[in-house]
């Protein structure tokens, strides 16, 4: 049994120690929001916040992150970052197909506590990691600036 | 996909016969649906496409797979449109499989989404179903309220009677609509009168696909349902000889192991066991009639039968004899190579066997196609096959397999179990992108003649690739001659007025690499050759690559309109802004009419000493028709120039000994954020009914690129995707 902290909850796994986090998410935990894209950290749709920061879910041991808080797309918008991320997306309407969205915010919400006023260039550099195969590259560029207004 | 001649034959008689259509409607009913601890809501189904509950909501079933190209509102927009329903009260569910009730008007007897014609098909269908509805609630509030019909007034979900001041919701309504007959004739809206069509309706989609409740066929989770990995060949046609699951049977988690004709499935508790449990198996392969070949030997014989001719597919007036004594000759040819859609969501599927038939959880894009072959699979009627239509992460063709090959891969699994437990199969990564059904590779040479003043005289254009359509369901409608209309699309009928034009087609049958639609079809490789080599043209004959465009167009208002909007605001003919020491930077322009739709793009680039290619900038110019939500389109269009980006810069499946050599997003890489251009997209107002958006948005793009990277360093690009080493200073 391995015991982690999940969205603010302590939850019991009898999973193998090297099982990803994000099939630990999805298939014990039911918690199917953040998602399979790789398997290997290549395109940010498993993307989850560990300790406030973004990491791939996909290519993270559930061992790997005993002790440490880990928080998912299902409950993101529990702070006022997330929250201002998802209206933005909503108010620009974003989402195509909306695959890879869950991982597109989590990383822009990580780039949003860092950092409440963003160039194009760091939005960039902190959100190249996230493959979106529709390319709603543009919006996602127009969402972040629009969250950061609304968190001004 | 395509519209075929066939279908726009079958468009002509949607439209005549528009005044007096039957919809096949079913009868309207009213549901209930109790559940405990509930107040009971009940529902009044106008028709196939609507119902309205008591709880007020309004629900638009919709025929159509949503894969991001904004299908569901679109299809509710058309519809709550001629119900008079306030946009927050609707919600899209996908609808069953019925081929009776919701086939693609533009295909004959079938369901399925693609050829970017969802709206254009729906375009009178959804809004007639709206109207039909709204005509019931109009006569259950006239007969309740004991006034006449024409008194009444409907206005964002609510009927009202001015004069003695009555209201009800549709809601309040909705049983009593369910008691009224249909309308025998349904009025459609003055199009001035629009209050959906033409705004700018929010996606219906956008909460759940930010929150991460949107379900996906990844996300179906069911009681006893088993993960399915599978074993693949690898390479084509190789199958098994033998294989050891020993190791795999002790993996934790792992049930089964099991041979099915796609190769070995290890079906666990999970995906992670499934996967470990796959990766354990020791197979045997029989390659004795696996294709062997390299995509460098596919792309030599190419070129081979490029020397000969191939069968017509175009004739204008006498092209040898133009090219007897020209003045001047111009020759390129181009390279295109596989293509793997690489949906954010690899394929997938969920299959359960139940006594009375059989449930399929899928991102579905075929209905017909793939339910008939379920049935066929399990000895079951098409109907008692229940297609439940999900979320599709993504699909640009994919999941419109002409052969519905994942889709049996997951019975086949489930029917090796002798059904014992429903099963989702999962591609991992490496299983999507080795798994064929690609983009096919094609070569393409072409030939102009021009007279002394530098006029086009004569064009011949050879085609050489595989077939998609031969050999698939749709081959008799759609393969005429022995010329697969969607291999020479783009081609066969380029706009141009050109008075002598030969274009021909050479179609390999022995290439084992399975072959498929991807976003544009033939328009992914046809509108780069002819737009490319038009500008090689213009250089040739002296000519600014727009008017050259303009002069050949001249017949052609829409394109003309299409191409003028593009220029003007892309700034055409201004001085670009230089770039940093060494940098080279160039605008060029293309135009392509896809699915009914035109589409004009400028780009502007920037090449770097090193041959590094940056894409500034890319203005679109689209002519689809009614623009029915201008956002969405310019959501498709700015999305189609990043997936044509992704192609024109990384794209390439490459084959060694058969072998697929790319296997995740390292080796073959979509276009990522930081290399995503401003894009600007202006749309032509057009009251002419609607033509597609979902692809057209993608053929300019590329040949756009390439123009621009010849103006800014007079290298023409001649394979894709475009190589630095193609493009040093």
């Amino acid at each position: 049994m391995i015991q982690l902290n999940i969205n603010g909850q302590s939850v019991q796994l009898d999973v193998e120690p090297d099982t990803p986090l994000l099939w630990a998410l999805r298939d014990s935990l039911q918690m199917t929001g953040t998602k399979y894209g790789c398997g290997q950290a290549l395109c940010g749709a498993c993307t989850v916040h560990v300790d406030g920061s973004p990491v791939r879910s996909c290519s993270m041991p559930v061992s790997a992150v005993v002790g440490r808080k880990v928080t998912t797309i299902e409950a993101v918008d529990a702070e006022r970052v997330g929250k201002a991320v998802q209206a933005a997306w909503r108010k620009l309407d974003v989402v195509q197909c909306g695959y890879c969205q869950s991982g597109q915010i989590m990383s822009a919400v990580a780039l949003l506590r860092q950092n409440r006023k963003p160039t194009d260039a760091d939005i960039d550099a902190a959100m190249s990691g996230n493959l979106c195969r529709c390319a709603t590259y543009v919006r996602i560029r127009a969402a972040i600036h629009e969250a950061a207004r609304s968190l001004a | 996909m395509r519209e075929t001649t066939i279908e726009n034959l079958s468009r002509r008689r949607f439209l005549q016969g528009s005044a007096g259509l039957t919809l096949g409607f079913c009868l309207p009913s009213l549901a209930v649906a109790a559940s405990a601890g509930k107040s009971p809501v009940s529902t009044f189904e106008a028709n196939a496409f609507l119902r309205i509950g008591s709880d007020n909501t309004v629900t638009v079933l919709s025929k159509h797979l949503e894969m991001g190209q904004g299908t569901y509102t679109g299809l509710a927009t058309l519809l709550a449109e001629e119900l008079d329903a306030d946009w927050a009260q609707v919600r899209v569910e996908g609808a069953a499989a019925d081929a009776k009730r919701y086939n693609n008007l533009f295909w004959g007897p079938s369901q399925g989404t693609g050829g970017s014609t969802a709206m254009a098909n729906s375009w009178e269908q959804m809004r007639k179903a709206g109207a039909a509805g709204r005509a019931m609630l109009v006569s259950a509030a006239a007969r309740q309220w004991q006034v006449p019909a024409g008194e009444i007034v409907v206005e964002a979900g609510k009927l009202s009677h001015p004069p003695s001041r009555r209201t009800a919701s549709f809601g309040q309504l909705a049983e009593a609509a369910a008691q009224e007959t249909v309308p025998a004739e349904i009025r459609l809206k003055d199009p001035k009168d629009f209050k959906l069509i033409g705004k700018t309706a929010k996606r219906r989609d956008s909460a759940d696909k930010t929150n991460g409740t949107a379900k996906f066929t990844q996300d179906v989770q069911l009681p006893g349902m088993l993960v399915a990995v599978v074993a693949h060949p690898p390479q084509f046609g190789a199958t098994v000889q033998s294989f050891d699951g020993s190791k795999t049977r002790a993996i934790k988690g792992v049930v089964d192991v099991v041979q099915i004709p796609q190769g070995i499935a290890v079906l666990a508790r999970d995906t992670w066991s499934a996967k470990k449990g796959r990766d354990a198996l020791v197979v045997q392969w029989d390659d004795s009639r696996a294709f062997k070949l390299g995509s460098d030997e596919i792309m030599a014989r190419y070129k081979e039968m490029a020397k000969k001719p191939g069968l017509v597919a175009r004739q204008e007036g006498d092209a040898a004899q133009a090219f007897v004594a020209p003045a001047k000759v111009v020759r390129a040819s181009y390279d295109f190579p596989y293509l793997a859609h690489a949906a954010m969501e690899p394929m997938n599927c969920v299959v359960q066997l139940k006594a009375d038939g059989c449930e399929v959880w899928n991102g579905e894009q075929f209905q017909t196609v793939d339910q008939g072959r379920i049935a066929q699979l399990f000895g079951l009627k098409p109907e008692q096959v229940n297609l439940n239509m999900l979320y599709a992460g993504g699909s640009f063709g994919r999941r419109a397999s002409t052969h519905s090959d994942y889709v049996l891969e997951a019975a086949h699994i489930v029917k090796a179990i002798n059904g014992r437990a429903p099963v989702k199969l999962v591609w991992m990564r490496e299983d999507d992108m080795r798994g064929g059904y690609y983009r096919p590779l094609f070569h393409h040479a072409l030939e102009a003649a021009l007279d002394g003043s530098g006029k086009l005289l004569g064009w011949k254009h050879r085609l050489v690739g595989q077939s998609i359509l031969t050999g698939s369901p749709f081959e008799s409608v759609m393969v005429k001659n022995g010329i697969d209309h969607v291999s020479v699309e783009g081609a066969a009928n380029l706009p141009y007025a050109i008075p002598n034009m030969l274009v021909d087609l050479h179609t390999p049958t022995d290439i084992g690499v399975p072959v498929l639609w991807w976003r544009s079809v033939g328009s992914s490789h046809t509108a780069f050759s002819t737009e490319a080599f038009l500008d090689e043209v213009a250089a040739a004959a002296g000519e600014d690559p727009l008017a050259l465009r303009q002069e050949l167009l001249a017949e052609r208002p829409r394109y003309l309109a299409v191409l003028k909007l593009a220029a003007e605001k892309a700034g055409w003919g201004s001085k670009l802004k230089a770039g940093k020491a060494g940098e080279r930077r160039g605008r060029g322009i293309a135009i392509h009419e896809s699915f009914n739709s035109v589409v004009a793009q400028v780009a502007e680039v920037t090449v770097a000493k090193d041959g590094s290619l940056k894409v500034d900038r890319v203005v679109c110019a689209v002519d689809c028709g009614t623009a029915i939500n201008p956002d969405n389109i310019r959501s498709q269009v700015e999305g189609g120039v990043g997936f044509a980006l992704s192609a024109i810069l990384h794209g390439e499946i490459t084959l060694k000994e058969g072998r697929v050599e790319q296997g995740n997003f390292d080796g073959y890489a979509p276009l990522r954020i930081n290399e995503m251009p401003k894009v600007e997209v202006h749309i032509v107002p057009s009251a002419a009914p609607p033509t597609g958006i979902g692809e057209p948005g993608v053929p300019p793009v590329a040949p756009a690129v390439a123009n621009a990277i010849a103006a800014a360093t007079g290298k023409r690009v001649h394979r894709l995707p475009i190589r630095p080493a193609d493009l040093l200073a």
